[in-house]
């Protein structure tokens, strides 16, 4: 699992400072050209399809993702009353698909979230500030980076326990340096334009500064980075259920049922591979949408 | 150059006392006494204290991580608390086995992504550049530890053709070249190496693509240059770049093989660890976390200093 | 449309309007362990300039030669390591004279066009409206100075306020860039290449502008440029810089009639001219520029001067009045022990 370098990600040319079309603003142009992007299009479709089923769960009938049945387990899928079969201890898994959806997508994002506000207000202020206050926090991000995120999160997760919390804690401390990281590289190249400069020429307040000049320009190479890492997220919280250092049973979540699901392997191999379905259709998503808002940002033409 | 290696190790000191202060911190982190982890609760109150001052654990914080950075410089990571024997040669062994597998997916991965970024970037047909871009992303985006258990399901289950998990034939130890041992490879492998496949093979593609986009091409072009001999420019000019992503994902895969080695009862670092947390063996869990760690900044370092070595636009010293 | 009413003047004319004394900046370079034998770029040393009002004083010299950081040191968008600075008589960032805030009203600095030089998120508008909101203008009247502001630099507020620095040229981008200096009401206007990314013939109209601008706005102006052209065209005093120190200081008359510098000489000689008879009789310069990080001991330029001698490298020569202007060379001033100086 891998939280790429942002500097090798992202190229040199991190901030394009050309707008698209004549007349219009640079957002605008983004969302133009995300909306004709008919992979975007889809992505944002699957997306949006699974985050509703996920949180109108309650209300679309689904049969109780708990309730366990010692007769009815390991049905396969078809099976009446079971559209996608029953798990190893009979609950309904088309219920806990939808319902794993909740706790996955929330472990997914959250982090990420978290990450953004913390290692982007961190990474801005470091790029901004320079001198010895981005020594301090760019070194205090090196010790974390020194750990594969991978290592990092079981090592977090080992220490802290299991459970959604520690869970949740433990993936925003991994995500932190790399979104800090990003953040300071783009801050301080935007620091260095001309423009930048007239700015604090014309004695206006660094906060000032920062909000009309600097923000503009470098949320949109570090929402791009986030968004990219969302799909890690989601992917590396369910390893940590699988691994039963994050949610715990009777949650339902994917990444936890990949696990509970293995000893069906021999009897119902769809069935158990069905959550990694779940988790690869979403990751997949993200992935492309985070490609298409780079896209749509690096404009050229 | 020597310099520059250096100054890096330098700099690395102090980031590496942040990791030994950080790995020290996750015994702390843990919910409960450290003690609670090696005797039962009910055990009589003077066991418990003899045991506290044994381990140090009555002494004030920063008493307790220096006399525990200073034993453990000095090659003694304690004992393993479920099995008794000294930390560093269960940590040692088990990264060996760790380091076969990794030799072998990143030369998979890496040979793989090579070829692959290689043709897209060169391909006239926007289908074999859409074919490679869909496997990276494909590699990139599936959850790892879930292909292998799809592995798992076709090759073991339903074909009975490839050994579904260990090193070795039942209850062997230490690993043999022989067509045994190789088979119980394969599927590890395979699951290994698709992030790092879809990561370099992106990273090739994109900057062999930009190589190609600029000047100097054109310019060998028009000298009539063989297209055998551009593409050797090309590579060289690429490769600092690519050596770099793939390194970085060589340490992530050692560091990160934790959840394939679960799926297949690896018996690597990764395996280690996941035993030793669910033990509450926590000298286990710090002795093999420092290790991966160090490894893991020790190959920065050295990928840092190869880029350096391969790309003359970096500043040396 | 108001007229634009100068800032208080105080000390009347002789007074000069800026006065810079010693200023000295080194930038670090890397190297060294743990910051021992770091480097550093010696980028301005012990200048000392100053600036009377209503003039324009040009400076010129090689890229590297420190311009570009004398213009920041002036305007404080870097500090300086050591020295001075006074405004109209009125010691800046001192405890009894004026905030750099306060500087920074009275001084202002047009950059050169550069795709950065303009925040390409926010239009014209709202870039010419960031100074004087910065200052407490109230949004209404912010929004008719930008008018005001974009008719004085020759852009049809109508057309261009709504407008995205991509969509203009670059002439139109430099006019901003001024309109952007001239918001706040400045005395000084410090144009640094102002003019030199552009096409000769835009080059031309901006150049004219800069001087009706002058005139009608009661400006000084501190041009800092590599074209000797212009340089010559446009200033009253020029100031001839090498390697971070002054070498020459004069009327533009004296310098570009009578260089007594061999750099300055050397630079003007340099220049291609459209007459055919005039051939170039003075030595060119020799070898390359020397590193700033370790420059000449002595006469920093003496390692590329056709003239130089022992005590060129075992004394630094300081500037000398020589009548017209000043310059710093062994040469000129007598008793120095230069052969060719005259005796003491």
């Amino acid at each position: 699992m891998t939280i790429q370098s942002p500097s090798l990600e992202l190229g040199t040319a991190l901030v394009q400072p050309i707008a698209a079309a004549a007349g219009r603003g640079y957002w605008q142009s983004v969302a133009r050209r995300l909306r004709r992007d008919p992979v975007t299009l889809v992505c944002a479709g699957v997306l949006i399809l699974l985050v509703a089923s996920a949180l109108a769960a309650p209300w679309l009938g689904l049969a109780d993702p708990y309730k366990t049945s010692m007769i009815r387990r390991l049905y396969p899928l078809g099976s009446p009353g079971h559209l996608l079969g029953t798990d190893e201890l009979g609950r309904d898994m088309l219920a806990r698909l939808i319902y794993g959806g909740r706790l996955s997508l929330f472990m997914g994002v959250t982090p990420v979230v978290c990450a953004l506000l913390i290692g982007g207000l961190l990474g801005i202020t470091a790029g901004f500030v320079g001198g010895k206050t981005n020594m301090a926090i760019m070194r205090v991000m090196d010790v974390f980076y020194a750990f594969p995120s991978v290592l990092l999160a079981i090592s977090l997760s080992g220490a802290m326990g299991a459970g959604t919390e520690n869970t949740l804690l433990s993936l925003t401390l991994v995500f932190i340096p790399p979104v800090c990281r990003v953040s300071e590289s783009v801050t301080t190249q935007v620091r260095g334009f001309d423009f930048v400069d007239a700015a604090r020429a014309s004695g206006a307040g660094t906060l000032t500064i920062v909000r009309v000049h600097v923000l503009g320009n470098v949320l949109g190479p570090i929402l791009v980075y986030a968004t990219s890492l969302i799909s890690v997220a989601i992917i590396l919280a369910a390893g940590l259920s699988f691994l039963g250092l994050g949610v715990k049973p009777p949650e339902p979540e994917w990444g936890l049922m990949l696990n509970t699901l293995r000893q069906a392997i021999y009897v119902n191999p769809v069935l158990a591979a069905l959550p990694g379905v779940m988790i690869f259709i979403t990751s997949i998503c993200f992935n492309l949408m985070s490609d298409g808002l780079r896209s749509a940002m690096d404009v050229k033409a | 150059m020597f310099l520059y290696a250096l100054r890096r190790l330098i700099y690395l000191v102090p980031v590496a006392f942040g990791v030994s202060l950080l790995v020290f911190a996750l015994v702390h982190l843990a919910p409960g006494d450290p003690i609670s982890a090696i005797v039962p609760p009910d055990a009589p109150k003077e066991v418990v204290d003899k045991l506290k001052e044994y381990y140090g654990f009555d002494k004030p914080l920063p008493v307790q991580y220096f006399r525990w950075l200073g034993v453990t410089l000095t090659g003694d990571f304690g004992t393993s608390i479920g099995t008794g024997r000294p930390v560093a040669s269960e940590v040692a062994s088990a990264f060996g086995n760790t380091i076969i597998l990794a030799i072998a997916a990143t030369t998979l991965a890496f040979t793989l992504a090579v070829i692959l970024g290689t043709a897209a970037a060169y391909a006239k047909s926007r289908i074999v550049d859409r074919l490679v871009t869909l496997i990276s992303l494909v590699g990139v985006s599936v959850p790892h530890f879930w292909l292998a258990i799809v592995l798992v399901i076709i090759f073991a289950v339903e074909l009975g053709a490839l050994p579904p998990m260990g090193m070795g034939p039942e209850n062997s130890t230490g690993w043999r070249l022989d067509s045994a041992h190789l088979a119980h490879m394969v599927l590890p492998t395979i699951a290994l190496s698709v992030i790092p496949l879809g990561v370099v093979t992106r990273t090739v593609r994109s900057t062999i693509k930009e190589t190609l986009s600029m000047e100097f091409v054109t310019a060998l072009q028009a000298k009539g240059m063989s297209d055998a001999k551009i593409l050797r420019h090309v590579l060289k000019n690429a490769a600092p770049t690519c050596l770099a992503v793939m390194g970085l994902q060589a340490g992530n895969l050692i560091g990160g093989s934790i959840l394939i080695e679960t799926v297949f009862a690896w018996p690597g670092t990764g395996f280690l660890l996941n035993s030793a947390i669910f033990r509450r063996d926590l000298p286990i869990l710090q002795g093999t976390t420092l290790v991966l760690a160090g490894f893991f900044m020790l190959l920065n370092l050295t990928v840092d200093v190869i880029q350096t070595m391969v790309d003359p636009r970096i500043k040396r010293g | 449309m108001d007229t634009v009413v100068p800032l208080e003047d105080r000390g009347g004319p002789a007074q000069p309007l800026l006065l810079a004394r010693g200023l000295r900046k080194h930038f670090p370079v890397g190297g060294g362990i743990l910051g021992r034998g770091a480097k550093v770029v010696r980028a301005v040393d012990d200048l000392t300039l100053s600036v009377a009002k209503g003039e324009t004083l040009g400076v010129v010299g090689e890229s590297g030669c420190g311009k570009s950081t004398v213009a920041r040191l002036l305007i404080r968008l870097i500090r300086p390591d050591r020295g001075s600075m006074v405004l109209d008589g009125d010691p800046v960032d001192e405890p009894h004279g004026i905030t750099v805030n306060e500087l920074r009203r009275q001084v202002q600095m047009v950059f050169q066009d550069s795709y950065a030089s303009l925040n390409p998120r926010l239009t014209i508008a709202e870039t010419l409206a960031f100074a004087p909101k910065a200052h407490g203008l109230p949004a209404a009247e912010a929004r008719e100075r930008v008018r005001d502001l974009l008719s004085k630099v020759g852009l049809d507020p109508n057309n261009y306020a709504e407008r995205y620095p991509h969509e203009l040229s670059g002439g139109q981008r430099q006019r901003v860039n001024i309109a952007r200096a001239l918001a706040l009401r400045p005395r000084l206007v410090i144009l640094d290449e102002a003019v030199s990314a552009l096409d000769k013939s835009v080059e031309a109209q901006v150049l004219n502008m800069l001087v009706d601008l002058k005139t009608e706005l009661g400006l000084t102006y501190l041009f800092i440029s590599h074209d000797l052209n212009v340089v010559q065209y446009l200033s009253d005093r020029v100031l001839v810089m090498y390697l971070g120190k002054i070498v020459e200081l004069g009327p533009v008359e004296a310098i570009y009639g009578d260089p007594q510098h061999p750099y300055t000489r050397a630079l003007l000689s340099a220049r291609p001219s459209m007459d055919p008879r005039k051939r170039t009789k003075e030595a060119p310069i020799q070898g390359d520029p020397p590193n700033p990080i370790d420059p000449p001991s002595g006469c920093r330029f003496r390692t590329r001067c056709p003239f130089a001698e022992d005590v060129c490298a075992k004394v630094e020569p300081l500037l000398a009045d020589t009548g017209r202007q000043e310059v710093a060379c062994h040469m000129r001033v007598a008793g120095s022990g230069h052969s060719k100086a005259t005796a003491a």
